[in-house]
């Protein structure tokens, strides 16, 4: 089940690349591989039982056995969340690329081999084959960066590329020494054993120079390195306001959408199950830099000049409340039941955040995307005026969205935030009131968009663009859809991964 | 329980309901919109009702609780509750907010957006009895929000006014600051008693349990974790109402049109800061409550200040808004929920009721908001002017208007406070400026000439009806539509005070779930009638005073500087620029943040990416070593020994070339030289 999700846009990537000639035939192959994918990924979601803790849909064959790699594959809540995820951002991605005349056969194969790599990630539980899907979604992300983005797109591309691959290195030395010490590759075998207390011991195998704990905290942070750059954590997210705004803005939403989640898989899948007592000895540096992740890209939101870098600020941010609620959770180990109460909400605070963040962006930036198509490219804050009298259902549908990035209740992004506060206050106050800080900023600077974009008089550069057609609104609306489904009746994404979540606090005693 | 609290959640989730259609009908569709906002918001007042009915006979707290979402093996519950303070509050939304529904239809009858109007004032109307009748502090936080996004979207209703944008995002971000306090409360509260319902059974968080746990515990600064969650919910009511520091977004929020000032900026809305604390008072103790009679003591006396010497028919209203506000937090605070709520409800009936009256000015004045400008209108509008007096009166306190029984009450309470006498002071010193300041407006309104302003000259475009030219006209008395609502208003607003009597405290035994009694020996309570007898005086002083400066001798030009500029023109310009607070905050708070932000993205460029750049460039630039000492010293040496090879190839070449004679030559020599040294070394 599993194994044919992510080879069927593989297959259907490689059959774009090899057979479409014409943009017709590709955008079609592409809608239609993206769609079965989301109907099966959709399957998997009323397939799974959501109180069987541990994974479900293995798969699991020998591969190199002498070298601890197996193809071993399964899903859990967080998994099968993160495919549903991956699908529905690929779905928006492509239905807004579907009338942009510039994006040929090739840019529709480049999405469906991302989507392949990130349905490898979300899915792989053995490092080596996880680590090729998580190297492998570069490469097409690369090229749709490098090739249809904007003027700045060389330099954004290969600053994106290569600072991603040397957070990818520090990861693979990290798992190399755990390999080393431990003889297993497999991230259920491994989190078993950090949950018996024996990774940090087997390091001692190891004979360094440097003692077991320190090296285990050493490995800590090199795989740490690994997920804050694809994340991005502050300070490693200085790719991404450049790649976000030079990407094309189809790609920017697979970007923030699904690719950025990658990252706090990351941390949920790895870094937690794999690291929680290095974790928990570093959770003052870790709690100051998931604040500083909300706190100062919210404030520079504020004064770009770029929509698309406004949103991309907007981006990190978001996903700092969910660094927030991993490290709040990775703050107290111990059987205490009210901090576990605690912890859960932080961590489904996560869940659904990822979830409402990668729904809210990748329509913002598809809004973006229309908007572009509209005015040859335009974006400045100060570009616009006014666009609520001109293009009034637009406005409508976009400031809905942005209402639900700023955490509006009622819609999909108040749940999460809620539960994440919620969980991070007991368990780290001073972190979680600094964070509230981004709350507040958030509201400026959205609200200052919507002010310069849609208020004022009318400019009259603009008095004759063209509202949503009624295939543009059709496409649209069941994103918005869903963020009042969200909103309203959060329990459709929490009652699938309490499971999960109990596992979790019953694994970071 | 019987069945209305079971459907309790219909009240408010029928306006909603008519929002979310309205928001899909098209612009020409205005009866219908209209139709389905009156029409659902006369369900909730019926439904209303029927809940006030079932809280006058169970006066006891009656709760329906859901689960909503889960985490891990906890559930995060949402519910609603029935009594008689949320009775009262929906009986007194739904039916002012039905009155200004009504009234809307003729105020906005001409806007091109009529059909967006009725549905954000539907989604208000929602959310705020969403608010009402919540009974966990989540629901009602969520239903908050949403009222705060709809006070935004209907302040920024005339968008194209950039005046108009830049107070709706001036009130969104003001509340939000406080929100922001409210919801660590929240947090705070939830992980503390670990649960946001207030009641359960038992269970809740304002139950004896939770209550006596919160009491137990010493937070940072010695304080005790009740007080602090308490003030920290505080601040969300600050924000809201409108109190000190937060107040500067409301009259700013006046930029929206009338109806939507009236429901939300007076009535309602702003209200509901002042009904949360009492919905969580028995989570306030003494410390906390201490600082809400202060605060709304300072707001009370510090915004009746600046309506003195404000021109705008609304910005007027809307100080007093403010410091009406800041004495339901002072009767909250010195006296208890009954003191605050009474004058909650009055005067959501009073300040509705003037307005509308505004509105109703402004309407027959084409626009016009400068009282300066008005003049003599009692003769054209007698309707609207009947009323009007009726609420400058209840709002002054004039002896047995609504408002003066609910203002006596908050008088009476702060006298007999033991902590402090000073708030009874502002309070007092507020109520003179209030019957001063709307005798001021009233004389300019209503009294002297027609004052017809020279700009006035040139037509100006209305922002209700920006095709239309507006033409100078005699002012005109608004239809029907209008003044019906008015009048029935203003009956309120005359006799509402009589449920609240000393007398017959009738309102303050329901709120605490007793039978009241008549009983005229409530006015001989010691001092009651000195201090009714005292306040009566003042409020005589105060329209006196208004009387002297501004009626006795009527203000003839628009021009001219006002009575109380021309004895004390400093005072006078501080109060009419509203104290400096805006600038103040500008140069201090908002410049902050704007460092803030510019060290941010400073940052973000020169040392975040500035460490990446620096690295990529010291990596290039070992690049061009490598790339240097390839090809000058490695490639230049390789190349330099092959040369040298070369060179000797090209010498023994130059030897071996085959010459058989080249070769005896060199052996002749050769051999020559061997004689030579042979022979040399033998002799030596």
């Amino acid at each position: 089940m599993i194994t044919a999700l992510t080879l069927l846009p593989l297959v259907g990537g490689l059959f774009i690349l090899g057979l479409c000639r014409t943009r017709d035939s590709a955008r079609l192959a592409a809608v239609t591989f993206a769609f079965l994918s989301l109907v099966l990924a959709v399957l998997l979601w009323f397939g799974l039982n959501p109180e069987t803790p541990g994974m479900q849909f293995e798969e699991l064959h020998a591969w190199a056995p002498s070298l601890g790699i197996a193809y071993h594959v399964g899903v859990d809540g967080l998994g099968v969340l993160m495919l549903v995820l991956s699908a529905l951002v690929v779905m928006m991605s492509l239905a807004a690329s579907w009338a942009n005349e510039k994006q040929g056969p090739v840019y529709f194969g480049l999405v469906l081999l991302l989507e392949a790599g990130l349905f490898g990630t979300f899915t792989a539980l053995n490092f080596v084959h996880w680590f090729i899907y998580w190297e492998l979604s570069l490469i097409p992300a690369f090229f749709l960066v490098r090739l249809w983005g904007g003027p700045g797109r060389a330099r954004a591309a290969t600053q994106f590329f290569l600072y991603t691959m040397v957070g990818s290195v520090g990861l693979l030395l990290a798992f190399l020494a755990l390999y080393l010490a431990t003889g297993k590759f497999d991230l259920v075998d491994l989190t078993q054993l950090a949950q018996a207390n024996q990774i940090v011991p087997s390091l001692a195998n190891l004979h360094l120079r440097i003692s077991a704990e320190c090296l285990g905290q050493w490995l800590f942070w090199a795989a740490f390195l690994g997920f804050a750059v694809k994340t991005p954590v502050v300070p490693f997210h200085t790719w991404l306001p450049a790649t976000y705004a030079e990407a094309p803005s189809e790609t920017t939403m697979l970007l923030t959408g699904a690719m950025s989640k990658m990252g706090i898989y990351g941390f949920l899948r790895i870094l937690l199950p794999i690291f929680p007592q290095q974790m928990q000895h570093a959770r003052t540096p870790l709690l100051w830099l998931a604040v500083a992740t909300i706190v100062l890209p919210a404030f520079a939101a504020w004064v770009q000049k770029d929509l698309k870098r406004t949103f991309a600020y907007s981006s990190i941010n978001h996903l700092g409340y969910c660094i927030l609620g991993v490290c709040a959770a990775a703050q107290f180990m111990g059987p205490q039941a009210e901090l576990g109460t605690e912890k859960a909400a932080a961590l489904t605070g996560v869940m659904l955040q990822v979830f409402s963040h990668a729904l809210t962006a990748a329509a913002i930036f598809w809004f973006i995307a229309l908007l572009g198509r509209r005015t040859g490219g335009q974006r400045g804050v100060d570009d616009f005026g006014g666009l609520r009298k001109v293009i009034p259902v637009f406005s409508g549908l976009m400031g809905i969205a942005i209402f639900a990035s700023l955490g509006l209740p009622g819609l999909n992004g108040f749940p999460g935030e809620f539960l994440i506060f919620k969980g991070a206050f007991p368990l780290a106050p001073w972190a979680t009131s600094l964070a509230v800080l981004g709350l507040l900023m958030t509201a400026i600077f959205l609200l200052t968009v919507i002010q310069k974009v849609f208020s004022g008089p009318v400019n009259p550069r603009w008095e004759a663009m063209a509202d949503l057609t009624t295939t543009e609104q059709l496409a649209v609306l069941p994103a918005i859809a869903l963020m009042f489904v969200l909103g309203l009746y959060p329990q459709v994404i929490t009652g699938m991964v309490h499971g999960t979540i109990l596992q979790w606090i019953g694994g970071l005693h | 329980m019987t069945w209305i609290v079971n459907y309790l959640w219909l009240i408010p989730v029928l306006p909603m309901l008519a929002a979310g259609v309205c928001a899909l009908l098209k612009q020409p569709q205005r009866r219908l919109s209209a139709t389905l906002a009156i029409g659902s918001m006369s369900v909730s007042f019926v439904l209303a009702l029927i809940a006030f009915a079932e809280a006058l006979s169970h006066p006891a707290i009656q709760v329906a609780n859901i689960h909503w979402m889960q985490f891990g093996d906890q559930w995060v519950s949402l519910g609603w509750l029935l009594d008689p303070l949320a009775a009262v509050m929906l009986v007194m939304v739904t039916f002012v907010g039905l009155l200004i529904f009504i009234y809307s239809t003729g105020y906005m009858a001409h806007d091109p957006n009529f059909t967006r109007f009725f549905c954000f004032l539907s989604l208000f109307a929602g959310a705020m009895l969403g608010v009402v009748i919540a009974n966990s502090l989540l629901l009602l936080f969520m239903c908050w929000e949403v009222v705060g996004l709809t006070s935004y979207l209907l302040i920024g209703f005339w968008y194209h006014r950039p005046a108009a944008a830049a107070a709706a995002k001036k009130a969104f971000i003001t509340t939000r600051i406080g929100d922001l306090g409210l919801l660590i409360g929240m947090v705070w509260l939830y992980a503390q008693s670990g649960t946001l319902l207030f009641y359960d059974n038992g269970s809740g968080c304002l139950e004896q349990h939770a209550i006596s746990a919160l009491a137990a515990h010493i937070t940072i600064f010695g304080m005790v974790v009740s007080t602090a969650i308490g003030l920290l919910i505080f601040c969300g009511a600050v924000g809201k109402s409108g109190q000190l520091p937060l107040h500067v977004w409301l009259p700013d929020a006046m930029e929206g049109p009338t109806p939507v000032s009236a429901l939300i900026h007076a009535a309602t809305m702003v209200a509901a800061g002042v009904y949360l604390v009492a919905r969580v008072y028995p989570l306030m103790n003494a410390h906390a409550l201490e600082v809400v009679a202060w605060v709304g003591a300072t707001t009370a006396l510090f915004a009746a200040c600046i309506a003195v010497a404000q021109n705008d028919i609304k910005r007027i209203l809307a100080y007093s808004t403010v410091s009406q506000l800041g004495y339901m937090m002072l009767g909250l605070g010195v006296g208890g929920v009954a003191v605050g709520m009474f004058h909650l409800i009055t005067h959501a009936f009073f300040k509705a009721l003037l307005f509308l009256g505004a509105g109703s000015v402004i309407h027959g004045c084409t626009e016009e908001q400068d009282i300066r400008n008005m003049g003599g209108l009692r003769r054209f509008m007698p309707v609207t002017f009947a009323a009007y007096a009726a609420g400058t009166l209840a709002l002054c306190g004039f002896p047995l208007f609504a408002g003066f029984w609910s203002k006596d009450a908050i008088l009476h309470s702060a006298h007999g406070w033991g902590i402090s006498r000073g708030p009874f002071y502002f309070g007092a010193i507020g109520a003179l400026l209030t019957a001063f300041y709307m005798t001021r407006q009233v004389y300019y309104v209503f009294f002297g000439p027609r004052r017809v302003p020279e700009a006035q000259a040139e037509p100006v475009a209305s922002p209700r009806h920006p095709a239309e030219e507006s033409v100078i006209a005699d002012p005109h008395e608004s239809p029907r539509v209008m003044t019906t609502p008015l009048v029935i208003l203003a009956v309120f607003a005359a006799f509402l005070g009589f449920v609240g009597t000393p007398a017959w405290p009738w309102f303050q035994s329901f709120l605490a779930g007793q039978p009241a009694r008549f009983d005229i020996g409530g006015f001989s309570e010691p001092g009651l009638m000195a201090l009714m007898g005292v306040s009566s005086l003042i409020v005589f002083a105060g329209i006196g005073l208004g009387w002297w400066l501004y009626g006795c001798k009527p203000i003839v030009n628009a021009t001219d500087p006002d009575a109380l500029e021309r004895l004390a023109p400093g005072p006078f310009h501080a109060l009419a620029n509203r104290l400096y607070v805006d600038e103040i905050y500008e140069a201090t708070v908002i410049r902050l943040t704007r460092f803030a932000s510019a060290f941010s993205a400073w940052l973000d460029r020169w040392i975040f990416g500035g460490l990446v750049n620096l690295v990529a460039w010291i990596v290039t630039g070992f690049g061009w070593l490598d790339l240097g000492l390839d090809k000058y010293v490695v490639n230049g040496g390789f190349d330099m020994g092959c040369r040298e090879v070369s060179l000797f190839g090209r010498f023994f070449t130059r030897i071996q070339n085959g010459r058989v004679q080249n070769y005896l030559r060199v052996i002749a020599v050769a051999l020559v030289i061997l004689a030579i040294f042979l022979l040399w070394g033998h002799r030596g």
